[in-house]
């Protein structure tokens, strides 16, 4: 019996939700009075893995495995969880995440619990709270497998530090040429601005900005704040924005500490997708906007005004840290 | 070509999501259902290669009669005939089984779902019935193109995307991108009238194991009242998001 998470890295490097996850599996590990085993596949150094908690990390390395594979990577881990013994398996909610997770569950026969937002709330039978109805509600899912996965929800425990001397064993799954019947032939990221599955802070444009070329300061403050940009459905329908800013209930969720929302009104819909975020801020000229019964914080102005005025105090602001 | 494209049965996205019986059943009162945004996607792009390469549409649903309209309303965008497999979609797994028999009986090369559905968000089944059937899975799929039974799909990946070769048999879940939101399809008059006459079938549910279960729900927290800020005073916005909420 143990806990196996997989800790995913981009380009070598790990990023906070590899951490989180780690804390995540130690806290349960803790609850169930076993070990944490942590996967990584084609890690620089897994070394930082142990100040949160990695007991034991089982080191993969091989270059068919470069770019993401998500039914070789789904072999992997299973292999890995056949060897540790583990019951409790724990997978990210990146694009990675989720498209490994179906196919890892079938592997291990595994009853799959997604979105998963708390520590599990008993372990016999295993109980999760998981994001329901695009976070209008929530439900608590039961899982009767012996085998268990979880998906887990960036930003919804954050990272513990619970440093340990890691066991560092390499590990060689044996692959099957059936794990690479797809292949990658390209692939392209933005370089040098932050996703939003990754932003700590994202800020978010509507319809009230008017059109395309007002995106200037939008970009500007997300620039300061080291925010992502993001986008209300009509923005990207209208093609102002790209699709991949279109958050919202059929857009990308938002699960950021903030959440500064301009020129959007607060349709059910685009709360759906953003109410997880921890602290929202609104900016309209109209405070009768359903935003403001859904936000932390607000101001009741014109954001042509407000937010060039917003940009330059946090400058001030930032120069003092 | 032979597709099939799985159809999930959701409360329309202007619902107000309410629980009953001491929170243990969401409560389907007064919501109004509809296809799952996502597979309305799905099903127009499946249109799209019924129109430009020949290929027969058939939609699948796993749940009890009250899903017949939903099913009718894909008929009437334009899909062939409709599968209906008799019992409570429970469990993601259980409905990714009952799919699966569907599709191995009825031989289809390319399967279109969701990327999740927007009741429950699993984002499970199409990976699961991939996995179940040693279909080729993409998930997140934002553009899919087949020439020669050869597939060429797009993923959506975390600030990009990727683009994945591979032959068919293949279950792509799909987003907007698989088709422009301004090329999704809409039932017309003449469509409705023809949906009424296709083919629907009902069939008995096959021998399935439940993995999960939901033991109950809850709704999120009510919120507290909005701090409003004037619009001449930032500097107060600012220090409230540095000393109060802590997120600057
Ligand atoms: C099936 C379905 C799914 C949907 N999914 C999503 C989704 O995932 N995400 C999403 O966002 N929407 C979604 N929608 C659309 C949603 O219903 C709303 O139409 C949309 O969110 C409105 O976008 P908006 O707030 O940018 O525009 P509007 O509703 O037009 O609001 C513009 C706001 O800007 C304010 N404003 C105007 N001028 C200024 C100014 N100078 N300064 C400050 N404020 C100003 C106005 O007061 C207004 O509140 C969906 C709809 C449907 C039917
Ligand atoms: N009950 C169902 N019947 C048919 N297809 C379904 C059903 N539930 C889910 N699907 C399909 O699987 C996709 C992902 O759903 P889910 O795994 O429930 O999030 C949906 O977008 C549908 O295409």
């Amino acid at each position: 019996m143990s806990v196996l998470v997989f800790a995913n890295n981009s380009d070598g490097k790990f990023k906070k939700t590899a951490f989180e996850i780690v804390s995540f599996g130690k806290q349960v590990a803790k609850q169930a009075e076993t070990t944490l085993v942590v996967v990584a596949i084609n890690a620089n150094d897994v070394s930082s893995l142990s100040t949160y908690g990695a007991d034991k990390i089982l080191q993969i390395k091989d270059s068919k495995l470069d770019s993401f594979n998500a039914k070789a990577y789904a072999d992997c881990i299973q292999q890995a969880a056949n060897k540790e013994s583990a019951d409790i398996v724990v997978v990210d909610s990146t694009n990675d995440g989720l498209y490994l997770a179906p196919i890892l569950a079938v592997k291990l026969e595994a009853g799959y619990a997604s979105n998963v937002v708390d520590y599990p709330s008993s372990l016999q039978p295993l109980t999760v709270k998981r994001k329901a109805f695009s976070s209008k509600g929530f439900s608590f899912t039961e899982i009767h497998t012996k085998n268990k996965l979880l998906g887990l929800t960036k930003n919804s425990v954050g990272l513990t530090e619970n440093p340990v001397d890691s066991v560092v064993e390499d590990f060689t799954p044996s692959l099957k040429d059936d794990d690479f019947k797809i292949s990658s032939a390209s692939i392209e990221k933005t370089t040098g601005t932050v996703t939003i599955a990754d932003a700590e802070i994202v800020v978010s444009g509507g319809r009230g900005l008017k059109g395309p070329e007002n995106w200037g300061m939008i970009e500007e403050l997300a620039e300061v704040l080291g925010a992502a940009t993001a986008c209300s459905k009509p923005v990207s329908d209208l093609g102002w924005r790209p699709h991949s800013e279109h958050v919202g209930q059929t857009g990308k969720p938002v699960t950021s500490n903030l959440y500064i929302a301009i020129g959007i009104s607060g349709a059910i819909q685009h709360l759906a997708g953003v109410n997880s975020s921890k602290v929202k801020v609104v900016i309209n000229n109209d405070a009768e906007a359903p935003f403001f019964k859904a936000a932390d914080y607000g101001i009741v102005g014109d954001a042509f005004e407000v937010v060039p005025e917003l940009i330059a105090k946090l400058k001030e602001f930032k120069s003092t840290l | 070509m032979k597709i099939l494209v799985c159809i999930s049965h959701v409360p329309d996205t202007t619902s107000k999501i309410n629980f009953s019986e001491d929170n243990t059943k969401f409560d389907s009162n007064g919501v109004q259902f509809v296809i799952n945004p996502y597979d309305e996607f799905a099903l127009t792009r499946a249109m799209w290669f019924k129109e430009k390469q020949g290929a027969s549409i058939t939609v699948a649903t796993v749940g009890s009669s009250n899903v017949e309209p939903t099913l009718r309303k894909a008929l009437a965008i334009g899909a062939d005939d409709a599968i209906r497999i008799d019992t409570e979609p429970t469990d993601g797994f259980l409905v990714a089984q009952q799919l699966s028999q569907v599709i191995k009986a009825e031989g289809f090369d390319l399967v279109l779902a969701g990327k999740e559905s927007i009741d429950y968000n699993g984002g499970m089944v199409p990976g699961m019935m991939a996995e179940l059937l040693g279909f080729n899975f993409v998930n997140a799929c934002i553009g899919l193109e087949i020439e020669n039974n050869k597939a060429t799909v797009t993923r959506e990946i975390d600030g990009g995307k990727e683009v994945l070769v591979c032959d068919l048999p293949l279950i792509a879940a799909g987003q907007k991108g698989m088709v422009e939101e301004k090329d999704l399809r809409i039932p017309n008059m003449r469509g409705i009238m023809m949906a009424r006459k296709k083919p629907l079938k009902v069939i008995a549910p096959a021998d399935t194991t439940e993995t999960t279960s939901t033991a109950k729900f809850e709704k999120p927290l009510a919120k507290g009242a909005c701090k409003l800020v004037d619009a001449n005073n930032i500097d107060e916005l600012i220090d409230l998001l540095h000393n109060e909420a802590k997120v600057i």
